[in-house]
């Protein structure tokens, strides 16, 4: 086997470059005749635009031009911003999501809604134009919380959307849950704030928009996950220019979490204004604007309930959920708080009955999508809060009572009651292993200790699951999704013996590099620094849908294996010509062909040199060895787990400690440890974030984000952390060809719970996120009485 | 950030000549906060005077028992300082606790003061430790120096040349950092001289940093945490944010500066 | 405009620059160092670490005139001149220490001032340290890792990776 394939630590192919300084991130690159661009964008959360006067920004020194959106409709780019992922109604009736203007020009509706768009020689220039501009602005009243939108009197975002509802929504069988509720022996009932997040990928958004008139040609260079669907955007829905005539390059991307999946407003004025002024422009979001405008996450105000009977068995699981969309709904942000939300809360459980009501709601804030996890954060959390919750009513050991209503390994395949059908899994195992590795028999007296020095201390426990790889199709086609979510792969052989693999998904910091140089040495035998990974750029990649939801190598993994195949069966025709044998006695194992039971053999390089060099070649085969695939996986995956969090609190100052964490993992087969523990490592920080520091927060009375910068919004550095301990179980995922699941986001998914429930276990009481010392300190200070009232 | 005329003189007469001839100059130390401040566009100075080039308010010196710091003396200096470490450790810990290694390397104790940032550690220093600010004019008294919010004794045209600081029999610093910026939401400096304490607390003052009587009062009387367990200053005089409440901030005073004095008698 | 002149990973450089030019802006755009970065405008997420004689320090916090006749050496000047890593550069990619690769060049400059200032620091020493630095992707665990195997190195004693 080759050393470096599949299941070796191998160091990453990408590193070098990163650790010297010669990676090339979008604001790296420089084109001759830039310009810059600033955007000017609304200050108020909620205002009618009563005019819009240029002509003092462009007489400003070194102005090249100023565009609005009535510029941009002259010049036919009259689409928007739209919502991807159709939503129906409880009463069937379809969901109400107006796009997102480019720049607005009736109404802007939240703080930091793009305007206009100013571009000079420099940056510092384009900044002092905007703000000579003149917008005239006439403010409307502002709604900023989750349960305030839809309430009565509450200001209104769209006329097209009343009581700021884009949707109302549900899933489950609502009459079984009632009947499961009204049998059951005891009722656990949560109040759940998910809060909302700002996703802070390090590198900022940025856009170079460079159009080359003569081939009427543009080429935008952006921050993109995903840069074939944000060509498909910006030609389909937004009107920019066609698919052919579009070009997008994402070079290096440092980062993105969610947050660059989506098309934003910058990105089309940059490529706009290059074609207006024939000049490259260039836009970088400094870090206010990227909290102001990079798509926030989660954000879910619910009520969630849990029966269960005498002997401690689920009966049944209701919630009801209030999503709070922003100002408008963003590409997967009606997807999100739905079909990636609600399909996942029977969790690792046998639950009987499960109904789920969302309301997404449209405030004046920042539009909220996807975030690492999307969706399945907020349903483990709902899971686990009221599963940890509910062991402790029924005075039960939290463990022991995941246990006794897990879904059994002999259970497989397992239909959930909200669409999923599990395809492999072993729970008990994995709360096994995390239960040993987090010392779980030792816990009491490390809380005795603890309290000797007056600490308090407590553990909580996530056993999450969410659905990766997305995913069939068809299925997301029949959910309401507006693409398929398949992915492609090429794989070219050079006549000297290289392979270069050109996929549709985007590296942003996963590794691709690396991960799938190692399919391809497994698959072909070709060492790793033979193989070059290509990505990110719709000229020189098969259309992609890139790269989200912890798909890429569940999905493009797969279209790589399928397209070896084809390179092998092809190969396999050549060898057998050349070696005079009958293709049914070659074989093909690390990278060789061979005739069975002779010493006759040709490398998997001779048979690619003799395939661009067809002089003696088999009849009726096209020369050259390059082949595509795209694969449309069968199933979404279930990677699931068991995370322990450990914590300690100063009760003086309400100080929460993670002293231990504990991660134990199915992610199924898996390609690169090192890799994927340092997923796993990542996604539990932005987890421990979540539950313990950051949250934006939004004045009710001025609508402005308070959070809006490092000063404010609290990001997890590495002395609030410990280091973790890391255990995996391995069920091969059935589904797909790798026998992969995807390790993405489950930190994320899985952190939150396991750090709320231990805190709550410390305290005794129940609090939201973020624990922040304040909040804890009420907590301890004034009891649960207070902490109901918040 | 709007442009300026950067000036970098070699001596204090140059400094002082070129802030008063500035329509509306400001002095550049470290730039810690003045240039995140400019970058944000929330200052707009004609003109911008560096410091760095001034060989007379640099060093660390000893003036009998007084430990003199010159104005352009970094945090990590003062950190690092075997003679500061010697004469007040607290203060050498306090210095090594302001902000990042990165920010302590270019920020400056002369810069600090003079900006007097209400959630700044030195203030509370200085306030705590009884100081004296040296300037180009004068001798200012620390209880006189501050002046309430990011507002200091010092005239447009002055500077302060250094910054000398009696020794304390016992002192300790003790912050409660602000989760996000690291700032400190509290800060309380506790010092023992002769038979009195001072406490200084800063992060949590509506007016910037101030001594808290009734604490120096009680710890005069009994230099133990005890002496102030049940003492908690009036919520009203303090700051609330998303961070923390006045009710909080209260709270956190009387347990940091328990904690000061325990770090102080320790 | 005025002009500056100053030495960039061991040559002498000059450029003309408003006195607003911040030194990242005057290294990544003036010089094309790009491997310097920006990633907040506050001073916070440090990805713009450089040298400055000998010092670790936010190059979005300093003008570039400020820095006029000092020593900077940037992530670029790090390695050998015949491209071998520098220790810590080496660890970092032995441990896993990066991921998206956009905090690394402050990452990796902050780390080793830490390792002039303090050879031999704790775990919690370098998680204290590295306060102004922010990785989005890593949650600090290999970062740290890396920083302890190379202080480790440093001193003499290569610890075997895992």
């Amino acid at each position: 086997m080759a050393p470096d394939g599949i299941g070796a630590p191998l160091r990453r192919k990408e590193d070098k470059r990163f650790l010297t300084g010669q990676g090339r991130y979008v604001d790296d690159f420089n084109r001759p005749g830039q310009a810059y661009a600033y955007i000017a964008r609304s200050p108020f959360p909620h205002a009618g635009i009563t005019g819009i006067d240029k002509a003092s920004a462009e007489a400003m020194p070194g102005v090249l031009g100023v565009f609005t959106g009535h510029d941009l409709a002259a010049d036919g780019v009259t689409g928007a911003l739209p919502a991807g992922w159709m939503i129906h109604n409880r009463d069937g009736s379809g969901m109400r999501t107006p796009g997102h203007p480019i720049l607005q020009t009736e109404r802007v509706r939240y703080v930091g809604d793009p305007v206009a768009i100013v571009v000079a020689e420099t940056l510092a220039q384009a900044k002092d134009a905007a703000e000579r501009l003149e917008i005239g602005y006439d403010e409307l009243p502002h709604v900023v919380g989750t349960a305030d939108a839809a309430a009565d009197g509450a200001p209104q975002l769209h006329d097209e959307a009343p009581n700021n509802t884009a949707f109302f929504w549900s899933l489950g069988d609502k009459d079984k849950t009632e009947a499961a509720f009204a049998d059951a022996a005891h009722v656990t009932t949560l109040d759940i704030v998910n809060n909302r997040l700002a996703p802070n990928a390090m590198e900022p958004r940025a856009a170079l928009g460079d159009y080359d008139p003569g081939m009427d040609q543009y080429t935008l260079y952006t921050t993109s996950q995903n840069p074939h669907v944000a060509r498909l955007v910006m030609s389909a829905f937004v009107s920019l220019a066609p698919e052919h005539k579009l070009r997008v390059v994402a070079p290096d991307v440092g980062g993105g979490f969610g947050s660059k999946i989506y098309v934003y407003s910058e990105e089309v004025a940059c490529a706009y204004a290059s074609m207006k002024l024939r000049r490259p422009v260039k836009w970088t979001a400094e870090r206010t604007e990227s909290f102001m405008t990079d798509a926030h996450g989660r954000d879910h105000v619910s009520k969630a309930e849990l029966a269960t009977d005498a002997d401690g068995r689920i009966l049944g699981l209701r919630v009801r959920t209030y999503a709070n969309l922003g100002g408008y709904a963003n590409l997967f942000g009606t997807a999100t708080p739905t079909y990636l939300y609600a399909t996942l809360l029977s969790g690792q459980y046998i639950i009987p009955a499960i109904y789920a009501e969302v309301d997404g709601v449209y405030t004046n804030t920042t539009p909220v999508d996807a975030y690492r996890g999307a969706g399945r954060p907020e349903a483990t959390f709902v899971v686990e809060r009221l599963i940890e919750r509910a062991a402790r009513d029924l005075k039960m050991d939290p463990a022991d009572f995941r246990r006794k209503n897990f879904i059994q390994p002999d259970m497989y395949p397992y239909e959930t009651p909200v669409l999923m059908t599990y395809d492999c899994g072993n729970y008990p195992a994995a709360l096994d292993e995390a239960l040993k590795l987090a010392d779980h028999a030792g816990f009491p007296a490390r809380r005795a200790e603890s309290e000797a020095r007056g600490k308090k201390r407590g553990i909580g426990f996530s056993a999450y699951i969410e659905a990766c790889g997305i995913a069939p199709s068809a299925a997301v086609g029949a959910l309401g999704g507006g693409v398929g979510l398949w992915e492609s792969a090429t794989l070219r052989f050079t006549p000297t013996g290289q392979v270069i693999v050109n996929t549709g998904s985007h590296s942003h910091g996963q590794g691709h590099e690396t991960t799938f140089a190692q399919l391809i040495t497994s698959y072909l035998g070709i060492p790793t620094d033979q193989v070059e990974v290509v990505h990110g750029d719709t000229d020189k990649t098969p259309f992609g849908m890139g790269t989200y939801g912890s798909r890429s190598l569940a999905v493009g993994g797969s279209a790589i294996h399928k397209a070896a195949e084809k390179i092998v069966a092809k190969a396999k025709k050549i060898a057998a010509h050349l070696m005079e044998a009958a293709e049914v006695d070659v074989e093909f194992a690390d990278g060789t062909f061979t005739v069975k039971g002779t010493d006759k053999s040709k490398t998997i390089q001779e048979i690619a040199f003799a395939a661009y060099v067809p002089h003696n070649y088999p009849e009726g085969v096209e020369p050259g060895l390059e082949e595509s695939a795209f694969y449309d996986p069968l199933n979404f995956t279930f990677p699931a787990g068991v995370h322990i969090a450990e914590v300690e609190i100063d009760p003086d100052t309400g100080v929460v400690e993670i002293v231990t964490f504990t991660a134990v993992d199915d992610f199924g087969t898996v390609i690169n440890p090192m890799i994927v523990e340092g997923q796993v490592h990542g996604g539990i920080v932005q987890g421990v974030g979540q539950a313990l520091l950051e949250n934006c927060v939004y004045d009710l009375e001025s609508g402005q984000l308070l959070t809006g910068s490092y000063m404010d919004y609290c990001m997890p550095r590495a002395d609030d952390v410990p280091s973790f301990k890391v255990g995996m179980v391995e069920t091969p995922n059935p589904s797909n060809p790798l026998g992969v699941k995807g390790c993405g986001e489950a930190g994320a998914i899985a952190a939150p719970a396991a750090v709320m429930n231990a805190v709550t276990d410390a305290l005794g009481v129940e609090i939201n996120m973020p624990a922040t010392p304040e909040r804890v300190w009420q907590a301890l200070a004034t009891g649960p009485a207070a902490v109901a009232a918040e | 950030m709007y442009n300026f005329q950067y000036h970098k003189p070699d001596s204090l007469d140059a400094a002082v000549t070129a802030i008063a001839g500035a329509e509306d100059g400001k002095i550049v130390a470290g730039g810690m906060t003045l240039l995140p401040t400019m970058k944000q566009r929330l200052a707009a100075p004609t003109d911008l005077v560096d410091l760095s080039a001034i060989p007379d308010l640099k060093g660390i010196g000893l003036d009998g028992d007084t430990l003199v710091i010159g104005a352009m003396t970094t945090h990590a200096e003062v950190a690092h300082s075997d003679i500061v470490k010697g004469h007040t450790p607290a203060l050498a810990g306090l210095a090594e606790g302001i902000g990042d290694p990165q920010v302590r390397n270019r920020g400056t104790i002369g810069g600090s003061i003079a900006n007097n940032d209400p959630t700044a550690d030195y203030p509370a220093a200085v306030l705590g430790l009884n100081a004296t600010v040296r300037t180009t004019k004068r001798e200012i008294a620390a209880d006189d120096f501050f002046e309430g919010l990011f507002t200091t004794a010092l005239e447009e045209d002055e500077l302060i040349v250094s910054v000398a600081f009696p020794k304390p029999a016992k002192a300790a610093y003790v912050k409660f950092p602000n989760p996000a910026s690291r700032y400190a939401m509290v800060g309380v400096l506790v010092a023992l001289t002769d038979d009195h304490v001072r406490v200084a607390i800063t992060g949590a003052g509506q007016d910037g940093v101030f001594r808290a009587s009734e604490m120096e009062a009680a710890l005069s009387a009994d230099f133990s945490p005890q002496s102030i367990e049940e003492m908690a200053l009036p919520a009203e005089s303090l700051n609330a944010d998303i961070h923390g409440s006045a009710e909080y901030r209260s709270h956190l005073v009387t347990v940091m500066a328990k904690r000061a004095v325990a770090a102080a008698t320790g | 405009m005025v002009s500056i002149s100053m030495t960039v990973n061991g040559k002498a450089v000059s450029g003309e620059v408003e006195p607003r030019t911040l030194l990242s802006d005057f290294l990544r755009v003036d010089l094309g160092l790009t491997g310097t970065h920006v990633g907040c405008d506050t001073s916070q997420c440090g990805a713009c670490v450089v040298h400055v004689n000998g010092r670790s320090v936010k190059s979005c916090t300093v003008l570039a005139v400020q820095a006029r006749d000092d020593e900077v050496t940037t992530i670029e000047g790090l390695a050998a001149a015949d491209g071998t890593l520098h220790p810590m550069q080496a660890a970092f990619r032995e441990h896993h220490g990066l991921q998206c690769g956009f905090c690394t060049p402050g990452m990796v400059m902050s780390a080793t001032d830490l390792l002039q200032t303090n050879p031999d620091p704790t775990e919690a020493e370098v998680r204290d340290w590295l306060e102004g630095n922010i990785c989005r992707c890593t949650g600090y665990h290999n970062i740290v890792k890396a920083i302890l195997s190379c202080a480790a190195e440093l001193r003499g004693h290569k610890v075997a990776a895992e």
